[in-house]
């Protein structure tokens, strides 16, 4: 195995694009040393992408946060500027792993890892995220729910690596949410999830809504028609039912240790409801 | 596999090493190193025997390439202790019996640095949370805690 620590983007993308064998973006590790260590990887080439200029870092502009695809999670929690405009998204992001692992962990890797479960991509598709690709080809933007296209699988192609998660500006009368469950409450993967990001009128009457679900489907679930369910309302009871019946029908789960179909099923619908309800009370619904 | 050369700051220092590019930091520190304090107990990340502090992040050091830490300033346990005077966090421990086969310690003891730099007077649940990604299968936490309480209070003060 080789180890490059190129420093700029156009080295990086030349590197990998250029190895015949097996190469992988280094960016927190958390995934890639463990997977390696297992053996169920076996690089020829690891590209270590966090010498590259911006790439560990947040920068705020005018349409929203830029976040660098080597910034730890834990520096996420740490930008109060992004805590205040996303804070499902921070929090969705601060729940992986353990201080140590939030230390090193991205939310790039954790989206390129492609775990059904992975926490920080829900709230990402519900806040409206994007990310930058860099390849041989130049630069082209996804939106996050585009990149997984199965189980640890997703859609960027030999010589490409996301450079960086881009966040929309938050909408003025806007707020996102995100939770999990856990049988546990510190240190797990998530048995479900889900994301909720509103936006309220001047009246409270929501405007436009994204409701994501995790870890219920072989990739993350962006839920249109849980969505529709609390569009044009003020979040009542009966929307809530609504929404949280739109959720459970739209869950494909499977059975495992972790939690059975039913189960998954019946709880996708009661977090939706319950980030729904955080979500709207941030967007300063009453 | 050709070496790779790193040259880094640890615990004050500046070291210099070649190790192979797959090589865990944990690896270097131990087998090339001899700075044993950092133990290996799971290798993925899961327990905290390994950490340690890089450019003053807390992390696991089975998950970090030694590659990496080319021009990074690294703690490490053994930095810890003044020469023979023992930190504060350090001399609670063994007052408190915080320990019993002592092969979570180092880890722990670097993760409770971490948690009172970021957070002075942390409360009890602050502090479980700070050291969940620590196993220790001895304690059962408890006298863990209380060391680390009685540390903060201590630093506070001094």
């Amino acid at each position: 195995m080789r180890y490059e620590s190129p420093a700029t983007v156009k080295d990086a993308v030349a590197l990998l694009a250029k190895e015949k064998g097996k190469a992988f973006v280094l960016a927190g590790g958390t995934d890639l040393l463990v997977k390696m260590k297992a053996g169920m990887l076996e690089p020829d080439l690891v590209v270590d992408i966090k010498r590259i200029k911006g790439m560990r870092d947040i920068r705020k502009s005018a349409s929203g946060f830029s976040i660098g695809a080597g910034t730890p999670c834990a520096a996420l929690s740490e930008n109060a500027a992004l805590v205040k405009a996303w804070p499902g998204v921070v929090e969705a992001s601060s729940l992986i792993g353990s201080k140590q692992v939030q230390g090193r962990c991205t939310m790039a890797g954790n989206l390129c890892n492609a775990s059904p479960a992975a926490d920080s991509v829900p709230a990402l598709v519900a806040a409206g995220a994007k990310v930058v690709i860099a390849g041989p080809k130049g630069k082209r933007k996804l939106a996050v729910e585009d990149v997984p296209s199965g189980v640890g699988r997703t859609v960027l192609k030999k010589g490409e690596f996301i450079e960086s998660v881009e966040l929309p500006k938050k909408d003025a009368r806007g707020g996102d949410a995100y939770l999990r469950f856990i049988p546990r409450t510190e240190m797990d993967i998530a048995v479900v999830s889900a994301g909720v990001n509103l936006t309220l009128d001047a009246k409270g009457v929501i405007t436009k809504a994204r409701v994501t679900l995790g870890a219920v489907a072989p990739t993350v679930l962006l839920v249109g028609d849980a969505a529709k369910a609390i569009i044009g309302t003020k979040l009542d009871d009966a929307a809530k039912k609504k929404l949280a019946a739109a959720c459970s029908a739209a869950c494909k789960p499977i059975d495992d240790k972790r939690g059975t179909v039913e189960f998954r099923t019946e709880v996708a619908g009661v977090l939706a409801r319950r980030a729904a309800e955080i979500a709207y009370a941030r967007a300063g619904g009453k | 596999m050709s070496a790779v050369l790193v040259s880094t700051t640890i615990n004050g220092d500046t070291v210099e090493f070649a190790c192979q590019p797959d090589e865990t930091l944990l690896d270097v520190l131990r087998n090339r190193l001899g700075l044993t304090g950092a133990k290996e107990g799971c290798g993925t990340g899961d327990c905290g025997a390994c950490s340690v502090i890089i450019d003053g992040r807390l992390v696991c050091s089975c998950l970090v390439l030694g590659a990496e830490m080319d021009g990074k300033s690294l703690e490490t346990i053994e930095g810890m202790a003044e020469g023979e005077k023992l930190h504060p966090l350090q001399r609670q421990f063994i007052d408190h019996a915080a320990l019993q086969c002592g092969i979570c310690t180092p880890g722990f003891l670097i993760a409770a640095q971490a948690l009172l730099r970021k957070n002075p007077d942390p409360s009890e649940e602050e502090i479980r949370f700070g050291l969940a990604g620590n196993l220790c299968r001895c304690t059962g936490y408890d006298k863990i805690v209380r060391a680390v309480q009685a540390a903060a209070k201590e630093m506070r003060g001094a």
